[in-house]
This record gives structure tokens, sequence and C-alpha cells, in this order.
């Protein structure tokens, strides 16, 4: 296990110094000078020039590239071209939103589509199992703005039940009626992954020895089922909803704009239409932080749960 | 409506490999029926699409400053937006750009990732295990994110737009290719191709290509899906193809910002996309039951 645990952890690393090198190169490679583009078309030689020095643009490559990653491990990511703060207090101070959305949806998607998946497995071929299947599909077929824009719609033109400009602050009832929407949109197409995976994981569990074999000495059904099965098909649904992890983070991105919700993904799509490259490349640099410790605690999760996981 | 009665499948002549993956396709088809459903509202979407230019009531980029968001009438079936524009005309040349980038981005992934995919699993070993930890990586990487920075850098035309969709599912093409090709090598045709003194290229090309061809068409669908939800998002950022080209995602990014008035805009678009997501996700989704062998066996 520590052999696997370090196995994983040592490529971790190399994976994130390998997406750091991407993320600098995508950012100095791309066509498009970024003192050119953040100063317009009709700047002149000079001010461009002195741009470019701001920027650090005008040391060499290779200078740039061992700051660049030392400055990341120092916690050094440079100050964002638009409002002068430190990218890290920038992101810092967006993240418990996107934190608080994303959690409230893994919530929301786990206690709808754990129990939906496993009552559709068990009733396979049914018609509850075609009404899932075909519900889930759909669900995964939103386009979370366009979920999002349904529910503002529904839920705050017509019924008026919630705000439809959100994000205001103060009484507890504020907090719970401007995170609901959002939190229940993404929570739904999150729900729509888990029902299916549930699903299928369930299935192949349920045609496993152990099962037949707790049945054939009397466990009841319902044991058998939420039990023994259920406790076995979660460990391939934890590690597909690593997997998932992208989908959640673009659909958090599209949910914030469209219920105009602080962010990470304001905080990007902001960046991108300012042309604020030091804080794109931060950005960028937090993304791949998240996923590459999402994917390692996915990882190990899995070794942990099952011991036939051994370091190959 | 849709229903279309199942063609029955060729007698395959001697096993040439567009048959075999022809036949393949056909029997999952007929395994799961609503693929049938699946295929045919795409197909009626993209006869649509085609024939938007005769179909369409008006010219979708014609203005109307008499007629600004109105309901649906006679005159215009859905309504008009704005700027007094047809919105029914507008969806349907919008299905022309949706379609279009979405299949030629799919297709240029189709190509690059599976040949990423066949050669990791041909040849193996550290090259195997290099090239598939990077697609993983590009992979884990959210979709969204590194489509709208190569977009935002590049510029929002119709081929960056492409590129970067494509890159974004490269990475699946590539899983998708690599674990069947790993198994179809260890069969007893590849070694007797082996024996007979074939290059790699035409045992890869040849023979295992046309034994992968149905799972990897099978994905394909599911990834148009995929790609046509992610311009559609591009779009609604604000990233799409440039005003006044009407694409679905800039409809609804027009109809949202005059959400409070008149919501109905953001509606017609919205459902537009969701029908086509849908119809190629029942497609795709019927056919990997009937592909994936670890889903058979009924109880």
């Amino acid at each position: 296990m520590t052999a696997f645990v370090v196995k994983r952890l040592g490529f971790a690393l190399v994976t994130l110094w390998a997406v750091l090198t991407l993320v600098f190169f995508i950012v100095r490679v791309l066509p498009g000078d970024p003192a050119q583009v953040i100063l317009g078309d009709q700047a002149t030689a000079g001010a461009i020039e002195a741009m470019r020095a701001r920027l650090g643009l005008d040391r060499p490559l290779a200078v740039q590239y061992a700051e660049f990653l030392f400055g990341v491990l120092r916690g050094e990511w440079g100050v964002s071209l638009v409002t002068g703060r430190p990218v890290l207090v920038e992101v810092m101070s967006v993240l418990p939103w996107t934190i608080e959305l994303t959690v409230a949806a893994l919530v929301i998607g786990a206690l709808i589509g754990i129990p939906l998946g496993v009552w559709a497995a068990t009733n396979r071929n049914r018609l509850i199992d075609y009404v899932t299947r075909l519900a889930s599909l759909l669900g995964l077929s939103f386009p979370a703005f366009v979920s999002g824009i349904l529910l503002l719609i529904f839920f705050g033109i017509q019924l008026r039940w919630f705000p439809v400009i959100s994000a205001q602050s103060g009484s507890l009832s504020a907090w719970f009626l401007s995170l609901a929407l959002p939190a229940l949109n993404l929570g739904l197409i999150m729900a729509a992954y888990i029902t299916r995976v549930t699903r299928s994981a369930m299935l192949e569990v349920l045609q496993e020895d152990y099962v037949r074999t707790a049945r054939a000495k009397g466990v009841p059904w319902r044991a058998v089922v939420w039990r023994h099965a259920l406790r076995n098909a979660l460990i391939p649904v934890i590690t597909v909803v690593g997997l998932y992890l992208g989908v959640l983070i673009g659909n958090s991105v599209l949910t914030e704009i469209v219920f105009n919700r602080p962010g990470l993904g304001k905080l990007i799509v902001g960046a991108l239409n300012q042309r604020d490259y030091t804080m794109l490349q931060g950005m960028m640099v937090i993304y791949t932080l998240v996923v590459i410790v999402v994917n390692l605690l996915t990882d190990l999760a899995y070794g942990a749960a099952d011991p036939r996981v051994k370091l190959k | 409506m849709t229903q279309t009665s199942p063609p029955s499948p060729a007698p395959a002549p001697a096993p040439s490999p567009l048959a075999v993956a022809l036949a393949a396709t056909i029997r999952a088809f007929n395994t799961n029926k609503t693929s049938w459903i699946g295929l045919g509202v795409f197909l009626a979407v993209v006869v649509l699409a085609i024939m938007a230019p005769w179909i369409a009531p008006h010219d979708p980029l014609e203005q109307d400053v008499f007629s600004r968001l109105q309901g649906p009438s006679a005159e215009y079936p859905l309504g008009t937006d704005y700027f007094g524009r047809c919105i029914l005309s507008r969806l349907l040349h919008g299905a022309r750009y949706s379609l279009l980038i979405g299949v030629a981005s799919t297709l240029a992934a189709m190509l690059i990732g599976s040949a990423i995919g066949i050669l990791a699993g041909w040849y193996g070993g550290r090259f195997d295990v290099i090239v598939m930890q990077t697609m993983d990586v590009l992979l884990a990487f959210p979709a969204l994110i590194l489509g709208l920075i190569i977009v935002a850098m590049l510029g929002p035309t119709l081929v960056n737009i492409v590129i970067a969709i494509a890159l974004t599912s490269i990475p699946a093409f590539a899983r998708i290719a690599r674990a069947p090709t790993i198994s179809v090598k260890e069969r007893e045709f590849v070694e007797a191709c082996r024996a007979l003194g074939y290059s790699d290229a035409r045992i890869m090309f040849l023979h295992i290509l046309p034994n992968i061809f149905a799972e990897i068409l099978v994905m394909s669908s599911l990834w148009l899906a995929s790609a046509i939800r992610t311009e559609a998002s591009l779009a609604f950022i604000g990233l799409g193809l440039r005003p006044p080209i009407p694409t679905w995602g800039g409809m609804i990014r027009e109809g949202f910002e005059n959400i409070l008035d008149s919501y109905w805009l953001a509606l017609a678009p919205g459902v537009a996309i969701l029908i086509v997501v849908f119809a190629l996700n029942l497609l795709g989704d019927g056919l990997r039951d009937a592909v994936d062998p670890k889903l058979k066996g009924e109880t």
C-alpha cells in the first residue's frame, strides 16, 4: 500500500510538472503577443516594449520558465493585469463560492442518483428501469446553461420563489435562496451521471458469486442489495465521479454565469474577456491542481477500498 | 414517424473490412430500438439544416424594426428577436453551424485520437504508458476551460472553434481505440498476419481497424453530442462565431440578456440543442449497450 501511495504521488508530481510546462508554453507560443493584445492595435512600439518588460516577456525563455515554476511552488502566481491584486488572492477570494456550489451539487447528485440507480438496477428491464434510464439520459443531455435558464425562468421569473439575480449575503435564508437554484442545476445533472453509473455498477455486482452466496444463506434481499452489493458498487461510482470532474467544472462555470454567482468560472471568463494573461495562467494552474489532487484522491480511495489494487 | 424498419443484414461475402464493420453496426442497432429513434430525429435535424436556405421563411439576418420582440404569428412562427429577426429562420440556419462544427471536430478527433490509441495499444510498453498518461491528463482537464482558452487566444473563427473542440475529445478516442486494439492484437488472425510477414501498418489499418471500427463509431455519436454542447456553451459565453451569424448558443446568449422582459427568446434555441443532443445520446447509448459485452447476459 505504501509503495502504491508513493507511486501515485510521484506520478501526480510528474503530471503537475508536465501540465505547468504546457500552460507556460500555451500562453507564450500561441499566436498573438500578449503585450500587443493587452494594449490593442493602436499601441506604439515603445508602449509594447514597456508592457513586454512589465510582463517579463523580454527575458530569455529559460529564465521565464524557471521563474514561473519556482513562482508557482512559492505561491507567487503573479499579479492580475486588470485589478493589480495578486492572482492567488483573487483566486482564493472566490474559491469558497465554487467549493460550496460543487459540494452542494455533489450531495444533491448522490442523494438522488445512488438510490435511483439501485432502484433501476434491481428492477432491470421493467418500466421503472426504462423511465430512469431515459430520464437520466435526458438529464445529461442538458447543456448546463440551458437547464439553468429553464430553472431561472420557471422558479425565478414565473413562480418568483427565488431571486433572479443571486449572490446576496447576510441572512441564512438569503444564503440558502442564492445557493438553492445553482446547486439544484448542477446537482440534477450530476444526479443523472451518478444514476447511470450506479445502475450499471449494481448490475455487475448483483451477478457476482458472493451476492448469490449471501442470498443462499438467507440474508434478506434488501440487506443484500443495500449492504453487500451497494458497498462494492460504490467503488466504481467514486472512480467515475472523479472522471466527471472535468464535466462538473465546465458545468459550474456555466452555472455561475447563468446565476450571476461569484466563483472560479466567472473569474476565468472575466480574465478571458479582459485578456488578463497572468490571471489566466494562474487559473490554469489552480484547475490543474484541482484535477490532479482529485485524481490522486480517487486513486487512493480506490486502492483503500479494494485491497486487490496493488501497484502495477 | 421516425420508425424505420431495420434493414436485414446483407449476407457478408468474404470478410471485407467494411462489411465486417457494417454488419457489427447493424447488429448493434437492432439490439436496441431506441437507437433508431435517436438516429431518425438526428437525421431529420440534418435534413432541416441542409434545407434551411429553402425552407426558412425569412432571411436569418433580415431585420424588421417594426416587429421586434414579437410572439409567434403566422409570419414569424416562433416570433422575432430584439432586432426583429425571424427566430425560426435563425434556428434553421443556426443548425447548419452547430452540425458543421460538431461533425468536423468529431471527425478530426476520431481520426487523430483513434490513430494515437491504435498505435499505443499496438506498440505497448513505455511508448504506450507515456502516450496514454498524457491523454489521461488531457482528459481530466476540463474540456470547456481548455476550449475557452484556445478559442480566446486563437480567435473565434470556424476553424479555430473546430480545432479547440477536437483537441478536447482526442484523448477520449485514443482511450476508446486502445483497449480493443490490445485485445484484438492477441487474436490468432493477427498472429497469422504476422506470420505472413505483413507490415505493422498494414495489420493495424486493414485488420485491426475494421475490428474496432464499430466501437469507435458508437462512441463518436456520443462525442458528437458533446461537441455540439461544447460549441453552444462557447457561444453562450461569447466565444462562438461572431454575430450576426446565427448560432444556437449565441441566440440563447442574446435571449438571456433580455431574460427579464422576453424570456422566450432563449427557449427555442435551448430546446433545439436539447433535442439534438438527446437524440445523439439515445443513438450512442443504445449502440453502446449492444457493443459492450459486459452489460449483456440478461438475468
